[in-house]
C-alpha cells in the first residue's frame, strides 16, 4: 500500500450497541480531500498481527477537515472491529491509507436510488451530503434493526423527510425489493451497500426488469473469509510462506515483507492481481474472468489448497 | 530555487520567444533511447531534483508572464477554449484548490494563499492579482473557477470525469494543444479521443493498459509521462481551430532556416486525482525549444538525429513531420559522429 497518514482519534461515539463512530484528525497538516463513496484502510496493530481493514468515509466531502468512519462489531470478527470497539480511545494515534473511491456517484444519473442494509449505510452518509449540496434527486432505502443496527436513523429521518424509507426488522418491516425498481424515472441509477443476499436479490430483479448493468453500482462488505491453512512459494526468491486459516494470502505476504499493490482488500478492485505458476487455487474474487483465473489470482481474498504449495510468480 | 521571469515575449507574429541557457539546461528532453516507439511510459510523479521541470506538481518557468498573456489573447478571440460541463463544476473547484495550494507552497516568492474556512485570499505577484473570494461560490470570482485559475497556470488542463470504468473529457482549458481541439473532443471517452493515434499504438494495447492504470490513480499519488512532437516557430496555439494560420508553415522549412524555425515540442503530462470530485486532472505542460537551442547540447542533437531518421512513417505522418523531416535530419546529421563517419 502507498504512503500512510498519521491520524489522531478526535472523537468516539457509540451509535448503537454494535456500531461505534470514530472521528480522525490529522496529526500534521491537512487531511487530503475525498469524494463521496471513498474508503480508507485503517491499520490495526493487534497483539498477534497487524490487520488493514477498509472503512467508508462518512463525512461531508466538502468539509474534509476530519475523517469519520462507523464500525460494526462483527461477531465472527478476525479481531479488527473488536480492537476498534474495545481498545481505541480518544487521543490514540492510528495509521490510515489515503482515500480511494471504488464506489463513486455516477455524474450523469438523473435520479439516485440508495439502498443500505445495516452498516451499509456508511458510504451513503457521504453520498447524502454530496447529493443534498448538489440539489440532486434521490431516495434512500435503509433496512436496519432498531436497538441494534439503526445508526443515524433519527437524524436521517428528520433531514430527508419523504426521501427516507426505513425498514425496521424488529418491527417486522421488510425492504420490498420487488417494488423498489419499478416506476423509476429514466436515467435512474441504483446503488447498493449491504449483505451479499441483498446485492444478489436486487441485481437479479434489476436484470429481470431490463436495467442495464451500467446503472447498477454496489459495494459488498469486504473482508476476507477464513479458510484452511496452506503454503505459498515465491518462485523467484524460493521463499516459502505459511498462510494461517484466518490470514489472507495478502496479509501473509505483507507479514513476510512482500509488498503487493492493493486498494479494496475485498476482491473487487483488481489492484493486487498476482500471477501464479501452479498449485490448487480457490478463487473468491469478483474481478477476474475465467480465462484470467487460469494464471492470475487475487491474494486479498483467494486461497491455495492443501494438496501442495501454491507457486506464485513473485 | 527562485524563478526569474523574462520580460514579455510572443508566441505568434514576430515570435520573440527564446530560451535562456538555464531554460535549455532544464528542458525535458524526452528520448531515453536512440529510437522511439509508443509505450505506456507512465511513472509515479515523485518530485525530482530542485530546479528541474519535475521538481513540483505544477512547473512555473521564465516564460510564465508571456504564456499567460498568450492564453489571454487566445481566449479573447475564442472564449470557448475553456469549457466546463455542468457535472464538472466540483472538479473545477478541485483544480482551483490544487493549483493554488501547490503554487503557493512551491513558489512562495510569487504566489500566496490564505484560507479561513471558505474565505480565501489569493495573491499572484507576477500578474499583479489579489483576489478575495468564497471557496465554492463562483459569483465571488471574476469568472468561472477553472478559467480563473488556469489563466494563471502554464500549460493546458483537461478534466476527465471518471464513470463506467472509463474517462470522459468533460471540461478543460486548452489554448496550446498540439493539433487537437477541446471542442471536438468534448464528451469523448478515453479511447474515442485517442482514435486518431496510429494503429501501431492500438495494436500494442497501449490504451487499454494506460486506462486501467489511470482510473486507479489515488489521491496524493499522481503520475506523469512525456510526449513529443515538432512545431514550426515557437507557436503555442497549434489547435485544430487555427490550422489555417499555422499548417502552411510546414512548407516553409529550408536548409537555411531549419535550425531557428523548427522546434521540438515536449509535453510533460501530469495526472493527479482530484480529491472531492473523483475526476482526473490531465495537465499538459508544453515546452518549446528550437533546434539551434537544442544543439547547444550535442548529445541531444545526436540522439534526436537518430530518432527522427528512424521514426516509422506512420508516426511521422501523425505528428505532421513528413514535409520537413528530411531537412531536419540533414541538419542534425552533423551532430551524429557515427553518421558523419559513414
Amino acid at each position: 500500500m502507498s504512503a500512510l497518514l498519521e491520524v489522531q482519534v478526535a472523537a468516539v461515539r457509540q451509535l448503537t450497541p454494535v456500531v461505534r463512530e470514530f472521528t480522525f484528525a490529522a496529526v500534521n497538516g491537512r487531511l487530503p480531500g475525498f469524494s463521496s463513496g471513498s474508503h480508507v484502510q485503517v491499520v490495526l496493530p493487534l497483539a498477534e498481527r497487524t490487520l488493514r481493514n477498509a472503512y467508508s468515509l462518512l463525512g461531508d466531502p466538502r468539509d474534509s477537515g476530519v475523517y469519520r468512519i462507523a464500525v460494526r462489531l462483527q461477531e465472527a470478527s478476525r479481531g479488527g472491529s473488536r480492537y476498534l470497539h474495545e481498545q481505541v480511545q480518544v487521543g490514540d494515534r492510528l495509521q490510515i491509507g489515503v482515500p480511494s473511491n471504488l464506489f463513486p456517484l455516477h455524474s450523469l444519473a438523473r435520479h439516485h436510488i440508495l439502498v443500505a442494509g445495516g452498516i451499509g449505510i456508511t458510504p451513503f452518509m457521504a453520498y447524502l451530503a454530496e447529493l443534498e449540496a448538489q440539489g440532486a434527486s434521490f431516495e434512500l432505502h435503509y433496512a436496519y434493526r432498531s436497538g441494534l443496527t439503526d445508526a443515524y436513523t433519527a437524524e436521517l429521518q428528520a433531514r430527508l423527510g419523504a426521501r427516507f424509507h426505513g425498514y425496521d426488522a424488529a418491527a417486522g418491516q421488510r425492504l420490498d425489493c420487488a417494488n423498489l425498481l419499478t416506476g423509476k424515472p429514466l436515467g435512474s441509477h441504483l446503488y447498493i451497500c449491504g449483505p451479499q443476499r441483498l446485492l444478489d436479490d436486487l441485481r437479479a430483479r434489476a436484470a429481470a426488469l431490463g436495467w442495464s448493468a451500467g446503472r447498477l453500482h454496489w459495494e459488498a462488505f469486504a473482508a476476507p473469509e477464513p479458510g484452511l491453512p496452506f503454503t505459498a512459494e515465491l518462485t523467484r526468491s524460493g521463499q516459502r510462506i505459511a498462510v494461517a486459516g484466518d490470514h489472507s494470502l495478502l496479509e501473509a505476504l505483507e507479514a513476510a515483507g512482500v509488498e503487493v499493490p492493493n486498494l479494496c482488500r475485498g476482491g473487487v478492485c483488481g489492484q493486487c492481481a498476482t500471477g501464479y505458476l501452479g498449485g490448487e487455487v480457490e478463487h473468491r474474487d469478483h474481478y477476474l474472468d475465467e480465462q484470467q483465473r487460469s494464471h492470475v489470482l487475487m491474494p486479498c481474498v483467494s486461497r491455495g489448497g492443501c494438496s501442495g504449495p501454491l507457486l506464485l510468480d513473485l | 530555487m527562485s524563478v526569474v521571469m523574462k520580460a514579455l515575449e510572443t508566441y505568434r507574429d514576430d515570435f520573440t520567444f527564446r530560451n535562456s541557457p538555464e531554460a535549455i539546461a532544464r528542458f525535458p528532453f524526452p528520448f531515453p533511447e536512440d529510437s522511439y516507439m509508443y509505450s505506456v511510459n507512465l511513472e509515479p510523479a515523485t518530485p525530482r531534483e530542485p530546479g528541474s521541470v519535475f521538481a513540483h506538481w505544477f512547473d512555473i518557468d521564465e516564460h510564465y508572464v508571456s504564456e499567460m498573456a498568450e492564453r489571454a489573447r487566445v481566449l479573447e478571440r475564442d472564449p470557448d477554449r475553456c469549457l466546463v460541463m455542468p457535472h464538472m463544476a466540483q472538479a473545477a473547484w478541485d483544480t482551483l484548490e490544487m493549483l493554488m495550494e501547490h503554487l503557493a507552497a512551491d513558489y512562495p516568492e510569487h504566489f500566496a494563499l490564505q484560507r479561513e474556512g471558505a474565505q480565501w485570499l489569493w495573491s499572484n505577484r507576477p500578474l499583479g492579482i489579489e483576489q478575495r473570494f468564497t471557496f465554492g461560490d463562483a459569483s465571488t470570482l471574476p469568472c468561472e473557477p477553472l478559467e480563473y485559475i488556469t489563466r494563471q497556470a502554464q500549460g493546458d488542463f483537461a478534466l476527465l470525469d471518471q464513470r463506467d470504468g472509463d474517462l470522459f473529457m468533460d471540461a478543460g482549458m486548452v489554448t496550446c494543444p498540439a493539433d487537437w481541439s477541446l471542442k471536438f473532443d468534448a464528451g469523448m471517452s478515453f479511447k474515442q479521443w485517442h482514435a486518431p493515434v496510429p494503429g501501431v499504438a492500438h495494436q500494442l494495447g497501449v490504451f487499454e493498459r494506460a486506462l486501467k492504470y489511470l482510473v486507479n490513480i489515488q489521491v496524493g499519488h499522481p503520475v506523469r509521462r512525456l510526449n513529443w512532437t515538432m512545431t514550426i516557430n515557437p507557436r503555442l496555439d497549434t489547435s485544430s481551430e487555427t490550422f489555417h494560420e499555422w499548417g502552411h508553415e510546414r512548407g516553409e522549412v529550408t536548409a537555411e532556416n531549419v535550425a531557428s524555425l523548427v522546434h521540438l515540442r515536449v509535453e510533460l503530462q501530469f495526472m493527479p486525482r482530484l480529491p472531492r470530485s473523483n475526476a482526473l486532472l490531465f495537465g499538459i505542460r508544453t515546452y518549446l525549444i528550437s533546434l539551434e537551442e537544442l544543439a547547444s547540447n550535442p548529445a541531444w542533437a545526436c540522439r534526436l538525429h537518430r530518432v527522427l531518421r528512424d521514426l516509422p512513417d506512420e508516426i511521422a505522418d501523425y505528428k505532421g513531420l513528413t514535409r520537413y523531416r528530411q531537412t531536419v535530419v540533414d541538419w542534425l546529421r552533423q551532430f551524429d559522429p557515427q553518421a558523419c563517419a559513414a
